[in-house]
């Protein structure tokens, strides 16, 4: 209310309990999946354990896996974050049309953009036929740790991007305004005032980035580099459990590492964020440099975006006439898709929602602790959750195993921290008075949540389910474990028809999929819009 | 601090009924081990507008949130006509309370339209008389025309009459005010506290604001509770409050004042200024006999004359406040004191002046103990 109002900083004892069972519960939950793991691993022995840990092989992975992160995260944030200042700051043409074209390749699955890439520039590939009459006999090679970290990069550095941009958004102008009449320049500027302000924005995109590094699936594999997660499903497959559930385990303990640095970068936030300041329409002048800028744009979202799409196209172009029934595509497909995508988006939106809320509005040890929870899930690798849920589902839930239910679940399992932060962040920017003022109106707590509380977050939830429709509608290891048999989905028919060798077969459904993802991108970039009214 | 804010306070005796309206008594309230709330009682009667006024972090807004019941007291209690709300054994939620709050930044709920947000605490009530509660507090706020406005599509003035006309809608037992005027520029602000206080007077509700602005607190008021530190320094009419302050804190709160050091002997009191003849010093007790005491002196108590050979004191500082001039004068002994001229009357700096004592009424006095450490006014 005023100058003197204590900030809400509740010691525990205030939480409301509802919200706070709920919350709990929606944790718990999704820590679940662990639990087996943990006794799978239990089972092996300590001496056992402690040899798989340590022999060479498991080394080697833990440092694949550790460079591929480090490279990956790094890399997103040197081209998500000067993208996004190009976006929001500078006069840099085309904007509107740079900020689409420079979020689209998040809709881009990596094993689609993988492939694409290895048939691309691989041995024999589309480009080296293309140069091979100039003499160009060989490219660098595609295979391993180049690929793997150009191609994760490539597909996830829009993280970075998209939170930065909403920082940069939301950054009060005036501030950089008060730093050079303070005798700085643009970039003293910049380093003194924008990076400490845009911080943990950019900490929250090279979180989701330095995570889904960690447990893709799809493009280790196609890549054949011996990350964690391609290690896991080859042991799994061989019957190697116990070393796959060590392994996993090890993998948990990198997330845990990972979620601490990030926590360590994001500091204290206030708790209410809704200065919308800046309202000085100050853009930087790009000069000369123009030229430049718009090459950098040009380059990222074509790499990006041309390249798969160039080859899905000639893939249709080429067709795949001469294969049988089995291989075709069929309409369902993309229906199952959609469906249980809608389903997990709804959801993770339900069950994110106390969690969101708990954590913006009564800060405590205990409400961080559910939201960072609900991370777990997002970086424990698809391969093992679906692997989890297999024995959750045999072994207590019999009558949900082989159902949509079981997958849904797995999904909101996997993509609940995107709803929940999209969330949290729309929650901070309501002025606590608003709910207050509708309390002594005589509304309820809950009345007062839903009749100003909700309408207010709505975009932010929307944006946050549309961010867990479209992850879902390109997960591809968790549904190959956990789909009802005859079950097919547009993902599962790009594998199973790229892993035959019949590459035309997925061009459509892969063409379809970029389409229904580049719509509900379109969705979450409106929303941003909504923002910045 | 002109006359003509206090003229306008001296209008509407405060009713006062056998029962207040609102009670608090021997209220604490801390924020973990910091003390925020003392012990504080405080009685308001019906149809009183009662202004809470103090320096940010006092606790004002506190005392506020604990009324609506946004905040649990640690300890005491508060009753609405003659119910506690809030107490030891029992906590009445907002929503139950029938206390209506206007906030600093006006809250209004900027999904919904002007008349939306008058109308959202009329749910129950049957849509025709809904209709028609809106449209008669929009025009009583004067806003007949905007209710189909986005709060941000309206001025500040405007926000303002929509949050109050939508914190008045429910017809509250009690109307609490946050700094109700902070967010509006100094034009906007004088007009509308005479606007607010005719409307708040019209509907004959029970109201406390709460500021730090002294000049509002005097002319919306008709009592004024000063405070300081979680605690109120003293509770009264505002002239009252500002002629005779029960301390040193209210005093210097309240406008500008000088202390002037003394020394009581016999019938009068030995001061930089002269003697000054005990009857015109308040309730001096025989007791202080042949004791130090400070004087109160406010600016228009005194004049500054020019003079050649004789003078008390310097002027060494001089401050334009528009109509009038605040010229401060170094005594002799070391004391500063300020008093105020009008504008057409100019003293250079560095004049010798004598000074004279013009007042009317009974000057206030401190003890010399409450004397703050390390300031020297």
């Amino acid at each position: 209310m005023a100058t003197d109002t204590p900030t809400i900083e509740d010691a525990g004892e205030n939480l409301p309990l509802p919200t706070t069972i709920a919350s709990g519960a929606v944790a718990a939950a999704v820590l679940l999946p662990l639990v087996w793991l943990v006794r799978t691993a239990l089972d092996v022995g300590l001496s056992e354990a402690i040899a798989i840990s340590t022999r060479p092989s498991t080394l080697q992975v833990f440092v694949n896996s550790a460079a591929l992160v480090t490279v990956v995260t790094v890399a997103s944030v040197l081209i998500g974050v000067p993208l996004a200042y190009l976006t929001v700051r500078t006069d840099l043409p085309f904007r509107r049309g740079f900020t689409v074209a420079v979020s689209l390749p998040l809709v881009i699955p990596s094993y689609v953009g993988a492939f694409a890439f290895v048939s691309a520039f691989g041995p024999q590939g589309a480009f080296q036929r293309l140069l091979a009459p100039l003499g160009v006999e060989r490219l660098p090679e595609i295979y391993g740790f180049p690929g793997a970290a150009l191609v994760v990069t490539l597909y996830t550095y829009p993280y970075v991007f998209i939170t930065t941009r909403a920082a940069l958004k939301s950054l009060d102008t005036t501030l950089i305004d008060a730093a050079r009449t303070l005798e700085h320049g643009r970039w003293a500027a910049f380093r003194r005032v924008t990076i400490p302000q845009i911080k943990p924005a950019v900490g929250a995109g090279a979180l989701l980035v330095a995570l889904y590094a960690l447990s893709d699936f799809g493009t280790p594999a196609i890549m054949q580099f011996d990350a964690f997660t391609r290690v896991i499903y080859v042991e799994f497959t061989s019957f190697g459990r116990d070393v796959a559930s060590l392994l996993s385990l090890q993998l948990v303990a990198v997330t845990l590492l990972i979620l601490g640095l990030e926590s360590h970068i994001r500091g204290n936030e206030p708790l209410y964020a809704g200065r919308q300041g800046g309202r000085t329409s100050d853009t930087v002048p790009l000069g000369k440099w123009k030229y430049v800028a718009v090459a950098a744009c040009l380059a990222v979202s074509g790499l990006a975006l041309v390249v798969p799409v160039g080859i899905l196209l000639t893939w249709l172009a080429q067709g795949g006439a001469d294969v049988g029934n089995a291989l075709a595509f069929r309409p369902t497909y993309a229906l199952n898709s959609i469906g249980v995508s809608a389903g997990a988006a709804f959801v993770a939106t339900v069950a994110g929602l106390p969690v969101a809320y708990l954590a913006a509005k009564h800060r405590s040890r205990l409400s961080d602790a559910f939201e960072r929870a609900t991370y777990v899930g997002y970086a424990v690798p698809g391969v093992v959750l679906g692997l989890a849920l297999v024995y959750l589902g045999t072994s207590y839930a019999q009558p949900l195993y082989q159902t949509v239910y079981l997958l849904i679940a797995a999904y909101v399992v996997r993509f609940l921290p995107q709803a929940v932060g999209s969330m949290r962040a729309s929650f901070l920017r309501v002025n606590p008075a608003l709910p207050e003022a509708a309390r002594t109106l005589g509304r309820s707590s809950f009345g007062a949540f839903r009749a100003v509380t909700l309408p207010l977050i709505a975009p932010g939830l929307l944006g946050g389910a549309a961010l867990v429709f479209l992850t879902t509608m390109k997960e591809l290891p968790a549904t190959l474990l956990l789909r009802p048999s005859g079950f097919k989905t547009l993902v599962t028919h790009i594998w199973t028809a790229t892993a035959s060798g019949y590459y035309g077969h997925a061009a459509v459904p892969a063409l379809i999929l970029v389409a229904v993802s580049g719509l509900s991108m379109l969705v979450i970039l409106s929303q941003e819009g909504y923002d910045v009214k | 601090m002109s006359n003509s804010t206090m003229h306008a306070t001296q209008t509407e005796p405060t009713e006062t009924t056998d029962a207040p309206v609102l009670e608090l008594r021997g209220v604490e309230k801390s924020y973990g081990p910091e003390r925020v709330i003392e012990g504080l009682s405080l009685s308001v009667h019906e149809g009183e507008i009662l202004t809470l006024l103090g320096p940010s972090g006092c606790g004002k807004t506190t005392t506020l949130r604990l009324i609506a019941g946004l905040e649990r007291p640690n300890g005491g209690e508060v009753a609405l006509n003659g119910t506690a709300v809030s107490g030891p054994e029992r906590f009445v939620e907002p929503e139950d309370r029938g206390v209506g709050v206007v906030f600093q930044e006006f809250a209004l709920f900027p999904h919904l339209t002007a008349a939306e947000n008058v109308a959202f605490g009329l749910e129950t009530w049957d849509a025709d008389e809904r209709d028609e509660r809106v449209a008669n507090l929009l025009d009583l706020v004067g806003l007949e025309a905007q209710g189909d406005s986005y709060p941000d599509e309206l001025s500040g003035g405007q926000q303002q009459r929509v949050a109050l006309a939508r914190s008045l809608a429910p017809e509250p037992d009690v109307l609490l005010l946050d700094e109700p005027f902070s967010n509006l520029d100094v034009d906007l602000r004088v007009q509308m506290r005479e606007e607010v206080r005719r409307i708040l007077k019209e509907t004959g509700v029970t109201a406390i604001s709460v500021t730090h602005d002294q000049e509002e607190a005097m002319s919306i008021s008709d009592r004024v509770a000063v405070m300081n530190d979680g605690r109120i320094e003293q509770v009264g009419d505002p002239e009252q409050v500002f002629q005779q302050p029960e301390s040193r804190f209210v005093a210097g709160f309240l406008g500008h004042a000088s202390f002037l050091p003394g020394y009581v002997h016999g019938g009068e009191v030995t001061t930089g200024l002269g003697p000054i003849p005990r009857d015109q010093i308040n309730g001096l007790a025989g007791s202080y006999d042949r004791t130090r005491i400070d004087v109160l002196v406010r600016p228009d108590d005194i004049r500054a004359i020019p003079v050649d050979g004789e003078a008390d004191g310097q002027v060494v500082s001089r401050r334009y406040l528009g109509p009038t001039v605040l010229y401060e004068v170094r005594l002799d002994d070391d004391t500063a004191v300020q008093c105020m001229h009008n504008h057409d009357e100019s003293i250079p700096l560095d004049t010798e002046v004598r000074i004279e004592l013009d007042a009317d009424h009974e000057l206030a006095w401190f003890p010399t103990d409450q004397r703050p450490p390390d300031v020297d006014e």
